[in-house]
């Protein structure tokens, strides 16, 4: 039973007249780790700030532990955060930087020096105490940048983009090694990023963000598999989104869909709210992965799926990928494992999938956003 | 959770900062005072009239500007400009190709030269003046060597004349131009003068289309950090031209301490300032340099 | 680059040879047996032993640095919180002040001296050093107000904000985090300020006391009034102080090279250049 450590409760802000975020709330949990997924701009960096307290919202509140904070200055809160360019303070050797809150408590000398090997055996550092911020590598000056925020044992961790200018070997080394870490201390973090990949990877839950609002918040194998809105299924596992019109109903578990090629499925929403919303006649969007989608020529296919031209076929990222074209222009983009396949540019399709593979996105029920209740 | 309709704190805005309005008040207080009080004064006593023995009398009056129409003054003011113009010419013909030569060479000289130009430039001007008076006196150095060679038999008068105002002048000024054009020249890029070569340019063409153009900031600094002072320094007239080279420097110091007509020269200075802010602005319109921090 | 010619050598070094040759002059001069600054007689310490002996000029020179001096510090604390809080603050007035703090060091110095006489008069200050102070501060506090501005533009604002992140509060960000990254700036400043109030003499001269003496004023009345070569020594003495103080502050930007990874002083102080004094 884990106990809320941090609310976001209405929070909005601008700059100058843009408005930066709009009616975020949020709740996180004591020792989970919950990033926040976006593109460039859509106000999680901004989101960061405020619970650090770097920025005042305009409106709402941030609860820390219960506690009204939102006036607090950084330095009142218990709050740590990893920045994206490090800011090591290159004045100071790495003791100096990690030592530095500690040293603004005015713990003794011995107890700071432990304390700071501590932090660099823990980021796999020892021995680095002499060096300064110039002479270290861009790996290195980040697992500084998280031992200083760590040392401080803060209740919340906040990241911001923090592998972000390191190449993918080592990313994805620190991706590990920062899951450990978090693990092991039982912090709390949240998490910044653009990569869906790092954010699949790494969290327990991920907020979806797009222009100031929370798109989805869920358990990270939800998110992927049960995406609520077609920004979300394109932007976390470039799903593919079909729109078509609700065909029929069926009860047990499938929604047949009509569209000018032909017809599609979908499983039926879970939540009884969403089910009823469904209601034959109504527009539709669909999400399903590139690796579900079955083809076969035209004329075995018969009237089940849809008619597609296939487009180009490529090789990248180890998979073979068909882009195939319907004829309202949309495409559709199908992988598979393998180098080749016999089909060629301008040939006819028939593009399928079993219904359980599909889920319907951008359904107008209430309570869009919180897929999961924060944990009770 | 309740959502308490309240508004929580405001955010906190730069300019409400307490600490920072508290930093700024010693600069505040002592530019008000002191920088722009002296130059509203100026502005004021310069339409005001002269007493009769000495001090002010707080009568509105033009009659320091038509003053200044008066031929004798306007000579002054001609003469101001015109050494103002030669100074400024010799030391660009003579500083341009200095900083530039410099910045061609490797970075160890370089360093070198910088040393070199450095100290003579820290040392006191009026040292480097009053080795010139020795130079140029009567029976000086100069002389020493002209009539020892047979070139001259009697001394050539040279001190206290207008050719050796502008000698001390360039001098003193040469150096501006020098870290002023080495500066823009430091930063050229020489490839671009290969390439215009590889391109068939020949070697004066190249440096006329490249390197003069990208040059050029730093030569307009330079023209400005000479033309200022040059308006300004009339203790190099002083020494070395005595009382026979009359510049508005030294008319605005006569006016002021021996005629004790203050109005009067608060009026020369208001458009002698006029002159000088003039300058800035039109440098700043033709390099388009927002603030002045490229002169320093 | 090819070298087709030796010009620009040759050019180099012979306008440098014009630099050093006046210098010279003087030196050579200074060891003059007889009273005449240009007819060799012999060579003679005499003079340099008759400036020790000269108490109005020790007077002078002890006035000159405690003005120096006084002048740089006060400059950089004016120029300093002045830079600092310029660039968290938003008034309207921001601009028009930093114009004009700046203005000192663009307007020729006889306007300065002179506006600065009347302004003293009216308002009834004493002569002398008082005014001395205020005046070489004015002209001082703009070299050290760009060079901290220009350091805290490019100063990345993170810094601070991890500061603050990691518990300090305004002040204590301030001081150990933003200062000693501004410091360089702050000392390039005061060294020029120090170089700048040390040579002036048009101001001096006009705001100064008639019982008070800046050296340089004092080398001027002698230029002007009648020299002997106890000034040819005087200036030697001063120029190779200069020397000296030139080559240690190039020693010690070497030496510092390597733990310091600041630009220092010297290498600002390069481009630093105004009106002569």
């Amino acid at each position: 039973m884990s106990q809320t450590i941090l609310e976001l409760q209405g929070i909005e802000k601008s700059f100058q007249e843009t408005r930066v975020l709009n009616n975020i709330s949020l709740s996180v949990n004591q020792g989970e780790f919950i990033t926040l997924l976006g593109s460039s701009g859509c106000g999680k960096t901004t989101t960061l700030r405020i619970i650090a307290g770097l920025e005042k919202p305009d409106q709402g509140q941030v609860l820390l532990e219960g506690q009204d904070v939102t006036g607090w200055e950084p330095n009142q809160r218990d709050v740590n955060t990893v920045f994206q360019n490090y800011a090591l303070f290159p004045h100071m050797s790495v003791e100096g930087n990690i030592g530095y809150s500690l040293r603004l408590k005015r713990v003794s000398k011995p107890k700071i020096r432990q304390a700071v090997e501590d932090a660099l055996d823990l980021v796999q550092l020892e021995g680095f105490e002499k060096r300064m911020p110039n002479e270290l590598s861009g790996g290195q000056r980040q697992r500084v940048a998280i031992a200083r925020a760590i040392v401080n044992q803060p209740k919340i961790l906040l990241l911001d983009e923090p592998l972000g200018a390191l190449d993918l070997q080592l990313r994805r080394q620190m991706q590990l090694e920062l899951k450990r870490l978090q693990k092991q201390l039982g912090i709390t973090f949240v998490y910044i990023t653009h990569d869906q990949e790092e954010a699949l990877n790494m969290s327990d839950r991920i907020v979806v963000m797009r222009d100031g609002r929370f798109e989805q918040i869920g358990f990270a194998e939800e998110i992927y598999n049960h995406p609520r809105t077609s920004y979300v299924a394109r932007f976390v596992g470039n799903a593919n989104v079909v729109t078509g019109w609700v065909e029929e109903k069926d009860e047990n578990g499938s929604v047949k869909f009509s569209h000018p090629d032909g017809v599609f499925w979908a499983a039926i929403p879970e939540k009884p709210e969403d089910r009823n919303a469904v209601r034959p006649g109504d527009p539709a969007a669909v999400a399903v992965r590139s690796e579900h989608l079955e083809l076969m020529s035209a004329e075995a296919a018969g009237s089940e799926g849809l008619k597609a031209c296939v487009k180009e076929k490529s090789f990248t990222a180890g998979m073979l990928r068909i882009t195939l074209s319907l004829s309202d222009g949309a495409e559709l983009i199908a992988s598979r494992h393998g180098i080749n396949s016999s089909l060629e540019p301008g040939d006819r399709v028939s593009v399928a999938w079993g219904p359980e593979n599909a889920v319907m996105v951008d359904l107008q029920s209430g309570n869009e956003l919180e897929s999961s209740m924060e944990g009770e | 959770m309740i959502v308490s309709m309240e508004q929580v704190s405001r955010p906190k805005r730069p300019a409400r900062d307490r600490m920072s309005l508290i930093a700024i008040l010693p600069l505040y207080v002592f530019t008000l005072l002191f920088v722009a009080g002296p130059l509203i004064y100026m502005l004021v006593l310069s339409f005001l009239s002269r007493a009769e023995v000495w001090g002010v009398v707080n009568q509105f009056t033009f009659r320091n500007y038509a003053r200044i129409f008066e031929p004798i003054y306007l000579k002054t003011f001609g003469q101001s400009l015109k050494l103002a113009f030669t100074s400024t010419i010799l030391v660009a013909l003579i500083g341009y190709p200095f900083g530039y030569f410099m910045a061609k060479l490797s970075p160890k000289w370089r360093g070198r030269m910088m040393f070199f130009l450095i100290i003579p430039f820290w040392t006191s001007s009026l040292m480097r003046l009053y080795g010139w008076i020795i130079f140029f006196q009567a029976n000086g150095v100069l002389d020493s060597i002209l009539m020892g060679i047979g070139l001259t038999s009697e001394p050539l008068k040279i001190l206290y004349t207008y050719p050796a105002v502008v000698v001390g002048m360039v001098y003193v000024l040469v150096p501006f131009m020098i870290f002023s054009v080495y500066s823009s020249a430091e930063k050229l890029d020489w490839s671009l003068v290969e390439a215009a070569r590889d391109l068939g340019a020949g070697a004066v063409k190249a440096f006329l289309t490249i390197s003069l153009k990208l040059t050029l900031p730093g030569l307009l600094s330079g023209v400005v950090l000479t033309f200022i002072p040059s308006m300004g320094l009339y203790f190099i007239a002083d020494i070395l031209g005595g009382n026979k080279v009359l510049l508005m420097g030294s008319l605005i110091y006569e006016q002021l301490m021996k005629a004790h007509d203050w109005p009067f020269a608060a009026a020369l200075s208001v458009v002698l300032m006029v002159m000088t802010s003039l300058m800035i602005y039109l440098y700043r319109r033709v390099t388009k340099v927002k603030d002045l921090e490229g002169l320093i | 680059m090819k070298n087709r010619t030796h010009f620009p050598h040759i050019y180099l070094g012979v306008i440098m040879v014009f630099m050093y040759l006046p210098i010279l002059f003087v030196m050579i001069y200074s060891f003059n047996g007889g009273r005449s600054a240009v007819l060799w007689t012999g060579f003679s310490l005499d003079w340099y032993r008759e400036l020790f002996r000269d108490s109005s000029i020790f007077d002078a020179l002890i006035n000159s640095v405690v003005l120096a001096t006084l002048s740089s510090l006060c400059a950089a604390v004016i120029g300093t919180l002045g830079a600092v809080g310029l660039s968290r603050v938003s008034l309207r007035s921001k601009g028009v002040v930093e114009y004009l703090s700046t203005l000192p060091i663009m307007i020729p110095e006889i306007i300065l001296g002179m506006i600065f006489l009347v302004f003293f008069s009216l308002l009834g200050l004493p002569f002398g050093m008082t005014t001395l102070l205020i005046a070489h501060t004015a002209f001082c506090i703009p070299y050290v107000l760009m060079q901290v501005k220009a350091r805290l533009v490019g100063l990345d604002k993170s810094y601070v904000e991890a500061a603050k992140d990691l518990g300090a509060g305004e002040l204590r960000a301030f001081v150990d985090i933003t200062f000693p990254l501004i410091r360089p700036a702050i000392v390039s400043g005061m060294l020029l300020s120090f170089a700048m109030s040390l040579d002036d003499v048009i101001i001096s001269v006009f705001v100064t006391g008639s019982n008070v003496n800046t050296l340089p004023i004092k080398i001027y009345t002698q230029i002007k009034t009648g020299v002997t070569p106890k000034t040819n020594a005087l200036c030697t003495l001063m120029f190779l102080a200069t020397l000296f103080l030139g080559l240690l502050s190039m020693f010690i930007g070497r030496s510092r090279k390597g733990s310091n990874k600041q630009p220092d002083a010297t290498t600002n102080l390069n481009i630093n250049e105004e009106t002569g004094g």
